[in-house]
């Protein structure tokens, strides 16, 4: 489906460490022309260090990491990009307008401020400074710079954070029409909802691992099975020891199975237990596909 | 050929466009600047209250105010260098300014220049006020010829300590390089004899100065106007410049990291 010509960014065989803290270990990545990609992982997952290698903040321990073919250090590589970092900061004193004009001028073909202004909402805040803009204003003004140099490759790291409902709806927005109009997107959320809302690829890291890629909805297929319900006498260690059973777990009087071949798992409860009662048979949503993933949801649930 | 040129003229970023976005760079750092009132007004003012407080009222007329204008003008570009630099380096780094600069096009000299650009302009209101109120109330008179020498070694002196600072800045918090840049810069300024002549500090304050970097500013100032205290000025410039050097280079290897 796609040839290694689509590929606009990768890291090949990437470690990485802050002293002793390893963030990734061994990851192979590759970002496609003109697809929206979501780095999909939890806090200290190595989402923010792998945006870092791509922009060239970094250097990995060992690995390869290129964009557009080349170091990403490389300013020709610079002049195409945009990003929205996690951690950043703009002089406090400049007005919105300010900074926008100061961004504008370090890349040959920037975007017009009409269209960084309309993109990002900023016309009621064009003579705010800095240090005046509410947590969301000052979010929305790191969105307008990013694109301040009309990239065909953007980042996006956290780019939600501290947004309120209506605002990230109007971002996610923006981030569609961005796609539509030809780009490159990648993004990296804790959000799931996100990831799903508006990503064509989505790809999970976790403990400095990629532990699954795919869309969204292959996603939810892979871990996809089925949620099974129903009052039975028999003891969830029984029950684990099924074929095809990943979950186990008790919910008052009741036992919640997840299965990828649920009829047969069926079979064998309706057999040892004639007395079950209470059946109930539903999908598994991308959300517990995305913590089955993860195993970080050991609270709730016993992990096979 | 041509249009090998021509590709070469585009590939070359139209020479134009980066002297434009210099330009931007250094209007938008002069600005800044301005607006960071607590940077600002202690930087403009304290040299010129200082000198009319020690040079106007208690030396009119005298050798003290002419003395002070030189120190108090080192005193003067030394703060614009170090603060500007220190201080102002340590908060854009800490507050990720300086991070997300880095994924610009933006060249790091551009930075640097700009905040040079900057450090030597505020120098240069510094000094306009030194002199006006040295010559209108301080009854000091200078040749022409030694009053452009003096803004000259004085501005110049704005290199090596923004060197200082970049080297203090590119090492420490934001929070901390306002103590840390201040706790260089007034003891050194005291022990240097800007404050009062270093020929009424004791004798052993008088060697130890030798070891201050702003003492081989202000005695090539002095210099200009034949009040310093005797070294050859080629000790001071080499002093001078090695500071030059080796702070540039710690701050490269802070801005590596």
């Amino acid at each position: 489906m796609h040839t290694p010509s689509d590929s606009i960014a990768c890291l090949a065989a990437v470690h990485h460490s802050y002293g002793k803290v390893r963030a990734l270990a061994g990851v192979d990545f590759e970002l496609r022309r003109g697809e929206v990609l979501a780095l999909l992982g939890p806090n200290g997952a190595g989402k923010t260090t792998m945006v870092s290698l791509l922009l060239g903040l970094l250097r990995p321990d060992t690995g390869q990491v290129t964009v557009f073919g080349r170091d990403p250090r490389e300013l020709a590589v610079r002049r195409r990009i945009g990003a929205m970092l996690q951690i950043s900061g703009i002089a406090p004193n400049l007005t919105v307008a300010e900074q926008i004009d100061l961004f504008r001028s370090y890349y040959p073909n920037p975007a017009t401020v009409g269209q960084l202004v309309a993109a990002a909402d900023l016309a009621d805040l064009m003579h705010r400074r800095a240090k005046a803009l509410s947590g969301g204003q000052l979010q929305r003004l790191h969105f307008a710079l990013s694109l301040a140099g009309n990239p065909e490759l953007l980042f996006l790291d956290e780019p939600t954070a501290g947004l309120d409902v209506e605002s990230r709806r109007r971002l996610w927005a923006r981030v569609r029409e961005l796609s539509e109009s030809g780009r490159t997107v990648l993004l990296t959320t804790h959000h799931l909802e996100e990831a799903d809302a508006l990503a064509d690829r989505i790809v999970v890291i976790d403990r400095g691992r990629v532990i699954a890629e795919g869309t969204p909805a292959e996603l939810e297929a892979e871990v996809s099975g089925r949620r099974i319900r129903c009052v039975t006498r028999l003891q969830p260690d029984a029950i684990r020891a099924l074929d095809s059973v990943r979950l186990v777990e008790r919910r008052g009087a009741s036992t919640e199975i997840f299965a990828i071949e649920v009829e047969n798992v069926l079979r064998h409860l309706l057999t040892q237990d004639p007395e079950l009662h209470g059946l109930e048979v539903g999908g598994v949503g991308l959300e517990q596909a995305f913590l089955t993933l993860t195993g970080r949801d050991d609270n709730t649930a016993t992990p096979n | 050929m041509i249009t090998a040129t021509l590709s070469e003229l585009a590939d070359s970023d139209r020479p134009n466009r980066k002297i434009d976005a210099f330009k931007t760079e250094v209007a938008y750092e002069l600005v800044a600047s301005w607006r960071q009132l607590d940077f600002a007004l202690p930087t403009v003012l304290f040299p010129a209250v200082f000198y009319l407080f020690f040079g106007v009222f208690f030396g009119k007329g005298s050798g003290l105010a002419t003395y002070l204008v030189a120190t108090y003008g080192a005193f003067g570009v030394i703060g614009t260098g170090l603060l500007g630099f220190g201080i102002g380096i340590a908060v854009a780094r800490e507050s990720g300014e300086l991070r997300l600069k880095r994924v610009t096009p933006a060249p790091p000299s551009a930075l640097i220049g700009a905040r040079l650009v900057t450090a030597l302009w505020f120098s240069a209101v510094v000094l306009l006020e030194l002199f006006v109120i040295a010559a209108a109330l301080g009854d000091v008179r200078f040749e022409r010829g030694q009053w452009l020498g003096l803004a000259g070694v004085l501005l110049a002196g704005t290199l090596p300590f923004g060197a200082l600072g970049l080297a203090i800045g590119t090492h420490v918090s934001g929070k901390g390089a306002p103590a840390i840049v201040n706790l260089v810069y007034l003891p050194s300024a005291f022990l240097s004899g800007l404050w009062i002549p270093i020929t009424m500090l004791p004798d052993f304050l008088q060697n130890l100065a030798l070891f201050m970097p702003p003492f081989h500013l202000a005695q090539l100032a002095l210099g200009v106007i034949g009040m310093d205290a005797g070294y050859p000025w080629q000790l001071h410039v080499g002093v001078l410049a090695g500071i030059t050097v080796i702070a540039s280079l710690i701050a490269m290897r802070g801005i590596r990291r």
